[in-house]
């Protein structure tokens, strides 16, 4: 009744083309935006920035990265972890040499270097395929990870083997190190993420995403048409590679604030991968419906019990909640195995016609 | 329909169950504990904080809390995971607690800067950042009774005179087995260092974490090299692994020494007979003999009020969750005798910390005399660098191997010193201390 399209005429091209070509959406977006902007960072706690909120963004980054790969280009990959750690490391040691620089310039940079390293990595995804792929973006994870631990420049010989974040500002007011408030350091990442997804949508709406998609559903077929399999491939592994260094930079140094090596293990790299897995491949706001399930559900399973005075063990909380999780992803994926975003898509469609389904 | 309905039900739960998260604790001194008694080092993780959790408890029981006021004790489950711990530091944050205990080196690492602006003390008991040994540079953070460096140093003490005199280490091969992390390579430069002073060869046998449970390519080149002397920096699965390779190349156990960490009860009982005279540093005695551990019996877990099983009681990583717990307990006690004040703040704490002696004398009073090596923390140094003894297994149960052996002051201060001084500068904009020393 409310949310349907009668009424909205489209008198030029670029308005029929639009990525949001429905009023009711573009209110959305915008009601959206306008609640993760101004009313979470006034009415929430630090909790719900600092725990949540931060995390959540810095992880659906990642996920978009890595979305842009799998789901887009079809590459499976189980290197994001470490292409994470190559950002979160490339912006400390800039850092470092360069403190005088503003950080948010490093942690965009720092994604150029992520990028580079994707590229190296993702050259073997013209020969091989599938399950072969991931074997090969295997290596780059144990690779890096193995360098992030044994060699001691990256992390600047110091005595504690992991990086350290130093007080950084923006316009006098620190937004990295611990005298950062929740609130800047949450509009930074609000900030980056909107811009990166933006620039995300953009990009799989127009050429090179068609290119991807081509990629994707028939590599033989695109290649015929006159798409260079090689190019598009190694600019598929160097985007999302620079994703996935941004958000590994955020995840150093606007959330965590020190890193061991051992958090970009190849753990990160399958929560990642179940993110977009569950949210939907190839779908931009699957990211974020994904981050949102493998990420805040946890999360709320383990204090909601106690909110509602039910006393229960930390440990229990913990079993419990692996037990709930591994249920949901089961039924998620039985009831809709495109995921989430596939989930969102029928749910709209179903709202159109609503109240008089025919 | 129905579906969508169940799905937006859902979804009105979570935002209201996390806009409600955090809540401020009612009347008390509040007390988290971050647990890990899930996760690849539960094993560790489960016996630590069951002592710590059933002394508090006790206290609270047999005293009604510390001087008049009832202790809250709340576990924080971590899984020894960074992305957890950071979510229980900002869970607990509001609810105003006196001390966080953060028990892994990686969650600690990350707290340090925080600690400070917070306002809240981290006690990491022989744990986390060595170098934060230094009141100066780190207020806030306190890790006594003894860091890894003392404890690498206590090692050396221990095989130079086992070896007829320190200098007799001359031309010896000593190795060292770590996990392949921060925590494992902490002991590298202080052992470099010794290894300089006094003429021994120092051999590295790094374990990568993923290999843990797979140590044969480095106890083949052990059988090759033969090291006089072995250390073991290593933690959860990685310890039991290790003794049990030792034992199957025939490495004479006694001069396999692991540190505080690598001495749980589990860690050498898989190896069977073979572990029979592993040597492990400890701080803490092990056993119920110990009027504190038989309170803790007859007061809380007779009653059924703990989470351990009673014949658990006792074991070495228990009691050394028990340690810990009084070393809170005499902080918080020492903080409301300087301030004055019944119910004590993070800043009282910090305090107290730091002010902390417990000698002899209190010992005996707290029911644990000889349960551990005198402590006195002071306000520019923040571990006391105490002694430890050598804990030894006797196919059973963890023995008293050795007299308390101090560690080698002179050679770990400096060190601290300028390690500390290294973390101030690399962290521009580190501050500069202005709490003010109590005397």
């Amino acid at each position: 009744m409310f949310y349907r399209e009668a009424g909205q005429y489209k008198t030029t091209y670029a308005a029929d083309l639009a990525v949001f070509p429905l009023r009711q959406d573009r209110i959305g977006i915008a009601v959206i935006i306008f609640i993760a902007a101004v009313i979470i960072p006034y009415f929430g706690s630090g909790f719900l920035i600092q725990a949540v909120m931060i995390p959540f963004l810095i992880f659906s980054l990642a996920a978009i990265g890595l979305n842009l790969l799998t789901g887009y280009t079809g590459l499976l990959s189980l290197g994001t972890g470490a292409f994470m750690g190559v950002g979160a490391y490339a912006c400390y040691k800039l850092t470092t040499y360069f403190p005088d620089v503003n950080i948010i310039i490093w942690v965009i940079a720092s994604g150029f270097f992520s990028a580079a390293i994707g590229v190296l990595f993702g050259l073997p995804s013209l020969r091989i395929k599938g399950f072969y792929l991931a074997v090969a973006t295997l290596a780059a994870q144990f690779f890096l990870s193995w360098c992030f631990i044994r060699q001691p420049w990256f992390y600047n010989y110091n005595a504690s083997g992991a990086i350290e974040v130093p007080t950084r500002t923006l316009f006098g007011i620190p937004i990295t190190g611990a005298t950062a408030t929740d609130n800047t350091r949450y509009y930074v990442v609000l900030v980056i993420v909107i811009a990166m997804t933006w620039l995300a949508s953009n990009l799989v709406h127009g050429r090179i995403g068609r290119m991807w998609m081509a990629v994707r559903d028939m590599d033989l077929a695109a290649e015929l048409i006159g798409i260079r399999l090689l190019r598009t491939k190694l600019l598929a592994f160097a985007v999302s590679s620079f994703y996935c260094g941004v958000a590994g930079a955020l995840l150093v140094f606007l959330w965590y604030g020190g890193a061991e090596p051992a958090v970009f293990d190849v753990n990160l790299s399958f929560f990642i991968l179940f993110m977009i897995i569950i949210g939907g491949l190839g779908s931009l706001i699957g990211s974020y419906f994904g981050a949102a399930l493998i990420f805040i559900l946890p999360i709320v399973l383990r204090y909601l019990p106690p909110r509602f005075g039910i006393p229960v063990q930390s440990a229990t909380v913990e079993h419990v909640q692996f037990m709930i999780i591994g249920a949901l992803i089961v039924f998620f994926l039985i009831v809709e195995p495109n995921g989430l975003a596939r989930l969102w898509q029928v749910a709209k469609q179903k709202l159109r016609v609503w109240p008089f389904p025919y | 329909m129905r579906l969508y309905g169940a799905l937006i039900g859902a979804a009105v739960a979570a935002a209201t169950g996390l806009s409600l998260a955090p809540a401020s604790a009612a009347d008390g001194i509040y007390v988290p504990l971050f647990a890990y008694r899930t996760g690849p080092f539960a094993g560790s993780g489960t016996p630590i904080v069951n002592g710590m959790a059933d002394y508090l408890n006790m206290l609270n029981e047999r005293d009604g809390g510390i001087g008049g006021v009832k202790l809250i004790v709340e576990e924080c489950e971590t899984a020894y995971d960074t992305k957890k711990g950071v979510e229980c530091y900002e869970q607990v944050k509001s609810k105003n607690p006196v001390v966080i205990n953060p028990y892994s080196t990686g969650i600690t690492l990350q707290i340090i800067p925080k600690a400070a602006v917070d306002k809240i003390p981290i006690l990491s008991m022989a744990y986390g950042l060595s170098a934060s040994a230094d009141g100066t540079t780190f207020p806030w953070v306190f890790n006594p009774p003894a860091t890894y460096w003392d404890g690498a140093s206590m090692f050396v003490r221990y095989a130079g005179e086992k070896e007829g005199g320190m200098a007799k280490l001359k031309g010896k091969k000593i190795g060292l087995v770590y996990l392949d992390a921060p925590y494992g390579k902490e002991p590298i430069p202080l052992l470099e260092a010794l290894a300089k002073d006094y003429g021994f060869e120092l051999k590295l046998y790094p374990v990568p974490a993923a290999e843990m449970q797979n140590q044969s390519s480095q106890w083949l080149n052990i059988r090759r090299d033969r090291p006089d002397w072995i250390y073991l920096q290593g933690f959860g699965s990685m310890n039991p692994t290790a003794v049990k390779e030792a034992a199957k190349i025939n490495y004479p156990m006694d001069h396999l020494i692991g540190n505080w960490w690598a001495g749980g009860d589990d860690d050498a009982r898989p190896a069977g007979d073979g572990a029979k005279g592993y040597l492990s540093l400890d701080f803490n005695q092990v056993g119920t003999n110990f009027p504190v551990i038989q309170d803790i019996l007859k007061y809380v877990v007779d009653k059924g009020k703990s989470q351990t099983p009673k014949d658990r009681v006792g074991e070495n990583l228990y009691n050394r969750g028990v340690l810990n717990s009084m070393i809170i307990a005499e902080g918080i006690r020492n903080a409301q005798k300087v301030s004055g004040k019944k119910q004590i703040t993070g800043e009282d704490m910090r305090r107290g910390l730091e002010t902390l002696t417990v000698n002899e004398a209190r010992l005996k009073e707290m029911g644990a005399a000889g349960f551990a090596a005198p402590m006195k923390v002071t306000c520019k140094d923040h571990n006391g660098h105490n002694a430890a003894y050598m804990a030894k297994w006797d196919g059973k149960k963890w023995t008293k191997g050795s007299d308390w052996i101090q560690p080698i002051k002179d050679k770990v201060e400096p060190l601290i010193e300028s390690s500390a001084k290294e973390y101030s500068t690399a962290n521009a904009g580190w501050p500069k201390r202005d709490e003010k020393c109590d005397m």
